[in-house]
């Protein structure tokens, strides 16, 4: 089984655009979302949800102030400055350390569960898919995407699918490591901006950091041809493949507001554009 | 006053927004909380004097002391030490730095030592005290690195932050104590999708806020009937131009462009000033 995620550094380049477009190119694929605090690929593949699943992220503290003898020991060990002086949790701080339960003299506080998001494992049109929601102001991102890259994994065992095709998060932060260690290639999609140019240089280091081969994607190519070139010659001093040039095209905006893949939506050149790209992927994998 | 500039979806103009609205009002202090990515300087073009490294305290294990009890293995939610027979592994990364592990030892056998996870620069722009965090390439600790951007606050000044996209730990991290949130988003499904989580984000920290719509013209009237349902103010619209996108893939701000821009963007400020003085 090979799993391939779809990453950008930068936010806004098409990652989810052209992962949707991949699936409806994929024969025996799952699809994953692990960008879970922004999840946009739901709005393409309209997956059927067939179990969901509560995420319990971090534990959290629960302050019993009836016990509370107002000794202030937990207020004075928070390092997450969870508690205030009046001994009331700030929730969105609490990190689930459990040091103010274990400080407590009279165990006015334990550690409960946190519900802090639901996973989903779906049917699409294209293929059976993994997705998730985490709930606002949460944490544990990292944990979420794991959770789901493991639905896919059980997903493609129980239906024969031999790809894991992932919508990654953008940054390089916890949740885009969790999104790619392990992974056999990412496709990196950036775009002729010095910001995206910045930010690609950014996440390569991160893939390399974890060893972990890439090809890039210039999206929105022409835009700016001269960054264009500074991109490509950048790629090919990194010894990165690029598999794709794709022009800047309305189709996909087009295509995502009929709730489409750019491959169903148009049989224009973008879609052999990305039919090309999606053959070379392949062969590299 | 504290304006911060975030999205839910990324790629939608945060940085554009943030770093024109500083030119725009010149006198400023700018924090650029997108650690992971920061690209406002590219716009800004300050001159970087001067820097710090960040780092967060990781237990150390004094072996002189130590028994392998497993005491703060045990502890610890974060999994990040492991006793196997006479060694005591120590993961850093999954470290949340809560202190757990020295306080339940009963040998005193845990000391700290600093482990750097990014650094903070500063320089001066137009006007304007930049700052920007860049979190080592690798590393899934991004919170300190923001938190110590925000130390750097000055009350005194109005204050401009670029906030990463996404709704999770470090947007809250970046928003948490502004006086008021712009959220900027596209036309399209996407856009409305993750305009309505972000939504709920500043609602939740009930942070006064209004909406900027880019590339106006792309996509559908989605953002615009939600908006109006919502009574959420659309602050702005920057229209879908090919200079527009041709600008901002060269790294210039549009206020140095054109002379409406600055205006434009200097009234959304002093609009936004008014509001939060109500």
């Amino acid at each position: 089984m090979k799993e391939l995620t779809v990453i950008s550094g930068k936010g806004g380049t098409g990652k989810t655009s052209i992962t949707a477009a991949f699936a409806s190119l994929a024969e025996h694929a799952v699809f994953a979302d692990c960008d879970v605090d922004a999840a946009d690929l739901h709005l393409i593949l309209k997956p059927t949800i067939k179990k969901t699943m509560k995420f319990l992220g971090l534990k959290i503290a629960s302050i019993d102030k009836t016990l509370c003898i107002d000794c202030k020991k937990c207020y004075d060990s928070c390092r997450f400055h969870a508690i205030d002086k009046e001994m009331n949790l700030i929730k969105r701080s609490c990190e689930g350390c459990g040091v103010c339960a274990y400080v407590c003299p009279v165990d006015a506080i334990t550690m409960v569960d946190r519900e802090s998001g639901f996973a989903y494992l779906s049917e699409t049109r294209f293929g059976p898919m993994a997705h998730a929601v985490l709930n606002t102001a949460e944490e544990a991102s990292g944990k979420l995407v794991t959770i789901v890259r493991n639905n896919a994994k059980q997903l493609a065992e129980e239906n024969k699918k031999d790809l894991i095709l992932i919508d990654g998060p953008p940054g390089i932060g916890c949740p885009v490591i969790a999104s790619i260690t392990g992974v056999d290639l990412v496709l990196i999609v950036t775009e002729p901006t010095l910001s995206a140019i910045h930010d690609l240089e950014r996440v390569l280091g991160v893939a390399q950091h974890f060893h972990i081969p890439a090809v890039v994607c210039i999206n929105k190519s022409s835009i700016n041809t001269e960054n264009t070139s500074t991109i490509e010659h950048y790629c090919k001093k990194e010894n990165i493949r690029i598999v794709g040039k794709l022009p800047y095209d309305t189709t996909i905006t087009q295509a995502m507001i009929h709730e489409q893949s750019v491959i169903e939506f148009s049989d224009g050149t973008l879609s052999d554009d990305i039919r090309e790209m999606w053959k070379t992927i392949l062969e590299v994998l | 006053m504290i304006v911060a500039v975030a999205s839910g979806k990324g790629g939608t103009g945060k940085t554009t927004v943030a770093t024109n609205i500083a030119l725009s009002i010149g006198k400023a202090q700018f924090l650029d909380c997108d650690v992971e990515e920061p690209n406002a300087n590219i716009f800004l073009h300050a001159k970087i004097k001067e820097h710090e490294d960040i780092s967060v305290r990781i237990p150390e294990i004094d072996k002189a002391k130590c028994d392998y009890c497993g005491k703060c293995s045990e502890f610890c939610a974060y999994h990040a030490l492991a006793v196997v027979r006479s060694h005591v592994l120590i993961f850093p990364e999954l470290c949340h730095s809560c202190g757990g592990c020295e306080l339940v030892c009963p040998k005193d056998a845990i000391g700290w030592r600093e482990r750097v996870v990014g650094r903070i620069e500063h320089g001066q722009t137009n006007g304007i005290d930049f700052y920007h965090g860049l979190v080592n390439v690798g590393e899934v600790q991004v919170i300190p690195v923001i938190k110590a951007l925000k130390k750097k606050i000055d009350k005194h000044k109005d204050v401009i932050i670029d906030v990463p996209p996404g709704t999770a730990c470090p947007v809250i991290e970046s928003i948490n104590g502004s006086d008021y949130c712009i959220l900027v988003t596209e036309p399209t499904p996407f856009g409305l999708h993750d305009l309505k989580l972000a939504v709920e984000v500043v609602r939740h920290l009930r942070i006064p806020f209004g909406v900027i719509i880019n590339r106006d013209g792309i996509g559908d009237t989605g953002v615009e009937v939600y908006c109006q349902k919502e009574q959420i103010p659309v602050l702005l619209k920057i229209p879908e131009r090919e200079k527009i996108a041709l600008l901002y893939s060269k790294g210039i701000a549009l206020v140095k462009e054109a002379y409406e821009w600055h205006e434009m963007f200097g009234l959304l400020f002093h609009q936004i000033q008014d509001e939060v003085k109500k």
